[in-house]
């Protein structure tokens, strides 16, 4: 039996609404919730702190050191390391170790040189490309395949056929070639991102399509943006390693650590240290560039982590 | 051209809606094809009704009928392939750059998915903000004041404005984007299925808020929804597609009381009544058959596969939408 309840028994106590419709959880924004995930990565703060005390010492120590890094000594060449040249000296008797972070300059700079250009080149061509779509995309798509199949070595060689080898030559094809991949990326995206309905009540409200695509579907699209350009700049440093080392990049008296291994290879059978101080610094560069391309990956796009 | 055999006559859509009320919207023979890998894939096939100022037009049909696709076209949001749509007596299509901004601005558009009409990195003030900024009517302190306003006439709190899509429930999100198409002060809203993902508790929370904004700020409704009983009660005037064309086209309790249409019929036979005996007794219409596919359609009557009045006339003419009521179209051969 179904017991009787008076109606005295009950009284309305009502609800508050604000408090109903309230959000108990502490505001937190994309950026801060991936900056939680990635300092849990040891690995990846390890890396991202160790390529922080590779740049600060390729930028300041140059400066500091009293030791010039073209000045040549005769009488002291191939020294080993020690307590006046830490890193020992090379057949000219430079400074190893001054000479290896006025490497790592030229080397930085044209990874992050070479990662602008594919930043805000490539970015804009594939995001122009995704949201247009039709003949314009067919155009523009065809464009990059052309691009892309011309290997980066000849556009290197013929640049400096025309401009003369060294840094200059050497960043203009990288300007010309490194933006490819990162727009086919950026355009998968937006291809996929337009038909999301916010996209559609963008338009209804009249948004230009430049809005549309530097509102809404860029930032949807930063994170592969990020962890591509993380990925693609130790690609750059090798690149220009490799040039230098086959004698097409960084031309004497300045260095690079590419150029800096092809003088040391020359010399590895007697003085091994020469190679391993220029090979540990792009080795740890391309290795750290990595790990945190890795953990950045992890961080920004958890649904990708397995 | 050959085409134009099968079109109903230019006044079929004259004398509709209610009379002593100002048309809004006009949409005459609208059409929107895609073109897909095996052919045309007619979403949207000759439609044509008008729509009243402060009225509510449903829009009812089965899934891939075309409902959405009509609504998405009529706002140009969609490029339509062939007729035109009239706003305030203005065409659509050939309206000069500050009435079609004009119109972007009165005529705004509410969406099924909440999960997906929300940018996830924009904050809810951003969101409801993109009409303003897009079309520079608030600023500064106006604009946050504004952002405030709408979120108080859509329940929220002011202290949700800095807050991410994430952080909020369906129903909450169905409100943010409300709010988002209402801070332009637009006339003319369609409401794209803005209950079909929500649970039933909030759907009415959403209908009432609707009717309650529609009552406020003298909103014109065009309601796509496919669950029938919810347009009955929210609707002035409703129309039934079916595969990209409208079939039929009354007022509310008219369609409800006497629906012509073999597919309305059925259509109609399906709403469950929420009283067993009644339930048990009602006499279904069961259609035989799957929709047909919307490409490359046969000429004639889009719904003759399944009627079981076909004629053979029903195969070599398409039915003209014709008043057969005072204010109720048809489009059959057996009227």
């Amino acid at each position: 039996m179904i017991k009787e309840y008076e109606q005295e028994l009950f009284e309305v106590v009502g609800y508050d609404k604000e408090v109903a419709d309230a959000i108990v959880r502490p505001n937190i924004t994309y950026w801060k919730d991936a900056w939680r995930r990635l300092r849990k990565n040891k690995v990846a703060i390890f890396s991202m702190v160790t390529l922080l005390v590779i740049g600060l010492s390729c930028i300041l120590i140059p400066i500091l050191s009293r030791v010039d890094y073209t000045g040549q000594n005769v009488a002291m060449t191939h020294l080993k390391p020690g307590s006046q040249h830490w890193f020992g000296t090379d057949e000219l008797g430079r400074d190893v170790f001054v000479r290896l972070w006025m490497g790592g300059r030229v080397s930085i700079l044209i990874g992050l040189l070479g990662a602008v250009v594919s930043l805000v080149f490539g970015t804009l061509y594939g995001g122009i490309s995704g949201y247009f779509g039709g003949l314009i995309d067919d155009i523009m798509m065809r464009i990059v395949e052309v691009i892309v199949g011309i290997p980066y070595m000849i556009v290197v060689i013929l640049v400096s056929i025309s401009l003369g080898k060294g840094l200059p030559s050497l960043i203009i094809a990288l300007c010309i070639t490194s933006w490819t991949g990162l727009a086919r990326l950026v355009r998968g995206q937006v291809l996929q991102l337009k038909e999301n309905e916010y996209v559609l009540a963008s338009k209804a409200l009249g948004a230009s399509p430049m809005r549309i695509i530097l509102k809404h579907l860029l930032p949807n699209t930063m994170s592969v943006i990020i962890v591509n350009t993380t990925f693609q700049i130790p690609g750059f440093m090798f690149a220009e390693a490799f040039l230098s080392f086959i004698g097409l990049g960084v031309q004497p008296p300045y260095t690079s650590w590419g150029a800096m291994a092809a003088l040391g290879q020359q010399q590895m059978s007697y003085y091994p240290h020469e190679l391993l101080f220029p090979a540990v610094a792009i080795s740890l560069t391309m290795l750290t560039f990595n790990l945190l391309g890795d953990g950045l990956r992890d961080a920004l796009d958890p649904k990708l982590r397995q | 051209m050959a085409e134009n055999m099968n079109l109903p006559a230019d006044n079929t859509a004259k004398g509709q809606g209610q009379p002593g009320k100002d048309r809004l919207v006009e949409v005459k023979h609208l059409k929107k094809y895609f073109n897909v890998r095996s052919g045309v894939l007619k979403a949207v096939d000759d439609v044509s009704f008008d729509i009243c100022r402060g009225e509510t037009l449903g829009l009812v049909g089965e899934s891939g009928c075309g409902k959405t696709t009509c609504g998405r076209t009529l706002l140009g949001i969609y490029e339509a392939t062939g007729g035109d749509v009239f706003f305030e007596g203005n065409n659509t299509s050939t309206m000069n750059k500050q009435l079609k901004k004009d119109f972007k601005r009165n005529a705004q558009i509410i969406f099924q998915d909440p999960y997906a009409s929300l940018n996830p990195r924009m904050t809810v003030s951003d969101i409801i903000a993109e009409g303003m900024d897009i079309h520079g009517l608030y600023m500064h302190k106006e604009r946050q004041e504004r952002i405030y306003e709408m979120l108080n006439l859509v329940s929220l709190n002011k202290e949700h404005a800095g807050r991410f899509p994430h952080e909020f429930s369906g129903g909450q999100r169905q409100r943010i984007g409300i709010a988002r198409a209402l801070a332009i002060n637009p006339k003319f809203i369609v409401c794209d299925e803005p209950i079909s993902a929500l649970d039933v508790s909030i759907q009415a929370q959403i209908v009432n808020l609707l009717i309650k904004l529609q009552g406020e700020l003298n909103l014109t409704y065009l309601f796509i929804a496919h669950d029938l009983s919810m347009v009955k009660h929210i609707s002035d005037r409703v129309g039934v597609m079916y595969l990209g064309c409208l079939i039929e086209l009354a007022t509310s309790a008219e369609l409800y009381k006497n629906p012509l249409h073999p597919y309305t019929q059925a259509l109609l036979s399906a709403i469950p009544i929420p009283d067993p005996e009644a339930e048990k007794n009602k006499q279904r219409v069961v259609l035989e058959g799957d929709i047909p596919s919307p490409i490359n359609p046969e000429p004639g009557c889009r719904f003759r596969s399944r009627c079981r009045y076909a004629k053979a006339v029903c195969s070599e003419k398409r039915p003209e939408l014709k008043e057969v009521g005072p204010g109720h179209f048809v489009s059959c051969h057996l009227y």
